[in-house]
């Protein structure tokens, strides 16, 4: 079952200047995780203020659980968290207070909310702050706080907006962590941000989003295989080149390119470390000692500096995996 | 009755917001002591009014009134800042009405008015202010303010959703309401001022408060204009059709505006 539907969203700012979503669709199965994936202004956040009942679209249509965004936002605002870019909470009240005030405001009851506030601030490790103010809290603490004062009710979507920008590593790091609990949890989770390592380590499934359009979708493996596999890397010395190409080409099976400033030999492989152990062999045979062997895998960022720079902006990539067959299949039943 | 709870909830973080930085208590309440001290110490001395009691007797209902008519500012910029920081957002994804966020702070500004006016009242009763109307009079002309207060919460709570930054609703209000107390009987008579200005004092609804008050503290209001005008005339009804007037209008437009801010 989807948990999130989104279909042909339009939305524009400035009366039709600025065109923020064009023709945005997506969907999120029950339970898993989407990551939506794009530079500043891509859209992300708008995507996210649409579906968490904050904005109307111009056109187009949505459901959360099963729920009419734009006719009854009132009944999805029961069933989904929202986490915006900025910490959405009082900064002059402490953690404890905020907490407690958001579990009133969901109805809990006085007893229920200072149960549940407890809770929270233990389960984020704040229990040590929860009596200060937020203004003293680190970044990394405030982000813990505001997720803490979305999960009040147990949403079964969740909506992260960019939930590590601004954060030091061990920040991202502490956040990632309680993102897979709660994935763990069962929660459906809709995630933006812009680091690509990030879309990589939580999500099921990845769209990458452009200009308000979808540019691509599938998941992170396949997203890396859309850019190419593999690659053998070699760097050795001027004098070896000649010898040091014939010997990736023949572990590769294709021709063996040259970065002649780096002295960097490489080609595309299949195998693996296998074909590491095989390159370091024939090497080694030739008397030839590398400065550098490496098998490069592409990151997110090649793939997404490949899709904006080279994609046309009109089309939708699907790639072509067994997971992406299936994205294809439903984005084209919807259109 | 939910949407009253949550307005209360609202409320009671305004004043755990007090309890946790006392600070923005003491400054909102020394300001307008400082106020009563300046014009009764200042202006007092040369201002004759032939009353008995003198200028302070004048002055404390004109700067009650205008320390209330300040709450405009203070609602204002409060929201605002709410705004900025994208408290709204998470109010707005609430499951709440959507009316409860401004209803609770328009009585949590309400509130701080009565704190503010109680100590402003000893700070004048300090410096020689003695109403001689009776209790009952007394506490309904405090009654006048504070409702006067909470309705141009209301023009705050508009002007807070209106403007892009907090520091442009703080410059804003009080170019609002900066002339609007002096441009009045509040502090001087306005018989003083040119003729155009004296019609535009006389309707001024802080001069139909001020007016209101000293009757209701029991004083003759010297301070109106020559005219038999409506206002100056009947200072009590003209005030209530203003906060009816203001209420009407703001109210519902807040409302509007809160539910559909779509910023950013």
């Amino acid at each position: 079952m989807k948990s999130i539907v989104a279909e042909h969203l339009v939305r524009t700012y400035r009366n039709g200047e600025v065109k923020a979503l064009d023709d945005l669709s997506l969907d999120v199965e029950e339970g898993t995780v989407l990551s939506v994936l794009g530079p500043n202004g891509a859209g992300k956040t708008t995507v996210v203020r649409i579906l968490s009942t904050l904005l109307t679209p111009d056109s187009g249509s949505a459901t959360v659980g099963g729920i009419d965004v734009i006719k009854h936002p009132e009944k999805v605002r029961e069933i989904i968290g929202l986490s915006g870019q900025y910490a959405a909470v009082d900064e002059t009240l402490t953690g404890w207070d905020n907490l407690v005030m958001f579990g009133r405001l969901y109805h809990l009851g006085k007893k229920a909310s200072i149960a549940r506030a407890d809770e929270l601030l233990e389960r984020f490790s704040l229990t040590d702050s929860a009596r200060r103010p937020i203004k003293t809290y680190s970044g990394g603490m405030r982000r813990r706080l505001d997720l803490a004062a979305s999960l009040i009710v147990q949403p079964k979507v969740l909506f992260l907006d960019e939930p590590t920008t601004g954060l030091d590593p061990r920040g991202r790091q502490e956040m990632w962590g309680v993102i897979e609990e709660l994935v763990k949890g069962g929660v459906t989770l809709l995630l933006t941000t812009q680091y690509l390592d990030e879309a990589d380590q939580l999500a099921d499934d990845i769209i990458v989003v452009d200009h308000g359009k979808v540019i691509a979708r599938g998941t992170s493996d396949a997203l890396k295989k859309q850019v190419g596999g593999e690659r053998l890397e070699v760097v050795v010395d001027q004098a070896h080149i000649a010898s040091t190409m014939e010997a990736v080409a023949k572990v590769s099976g294709h021709a063996a390119s040259l970065d002649e400033g780096l002295r960097k030999v490489s080609a595309p492989v299949t195998t693996g470390a296998t074909a590491l152990i095989e390159v370091l062999r024939l090497l080694d045979a030739a008397g030839i000692h590398p400065l550098d062997v490496a098998l490069k895998r592409p990151s997110l960022d090649d793939v997404f500096m490949s899709l904006t720079g080279h994609v046309a902006e009109d089309q939708a990539i699907v790639i072509d995996n067994a997971r992406g067959k299936k994205k294809n299949k439903n984005s084209e039943a919807k259109s | 009755m939910n949407a009253l709870m949550d307005a209360l909830i609202i409320t009671k973080r305004q004043l755990l917001q007090l309890a946790r930085v006392p600070e923005v208590l003491i400054f909102s309440t020394i300001q307008p002591v400082m106020f009563v001290l300046l014009f009764r110490y200042v202006f007092g001395g040369s201002i004759a009014t032939g009353d008995p009691g003198g200028y302070v007797q004048l002055l404390m209902p004109g700067i009650f009134v205008q320390t209330t008519a300040f709450t405009l500012a203070a609602t204002a910029s409060g929201l605002a800042e709410d705004m900025t920081k994208g408290l709204i957002d998470r109010f707005r994804s609430l499951p709440i009405s959507r009316s409860a966020l401004v209803f609770g702070r328009t009585l949590g500004d309400g509130l701080l008015n009565v704190v503010v006016l109680a100590v402003m009242g000893l700070a004048g009763f300090i410096v020689g202010w003695r109403p001689s109307s009776g209790i009952f009079k007394i506490g309904l002309a405090f009654i006048f303010l504070l409702a006067f207060g909470y309705s141009l919460s209301w023009v705050g709570i508009f002007a807070g959703l209106s403007a892009r930054d907090a520091r442009v609703v703080q410059n804003m209000s009080f170019l609002i309401t900066f002339p609007l107390t002096f441009l009045s009987n509040a502090f001087a008579p306005t018989t003083g001022m040119p003729r155009p200005l004296q019609y535009v004092a006389e309707w001024n609804p802080v001069s139909t408060m001020v007016a209101a008050c000293r009757e209701l503290f029991g004083l003759q209001n010297h301070f109106g204009a020559t005219a038999n005008s409506f206002p100056s005339q009947h200072p009590l009804t003209m005030s209530l059709i203003y906060m009816v007037v203001i209420l009407v209008i703001f109210v519902p437009l807040s409302v509007r505006k809160y539910s559909r801010a779509n910023k950013k």
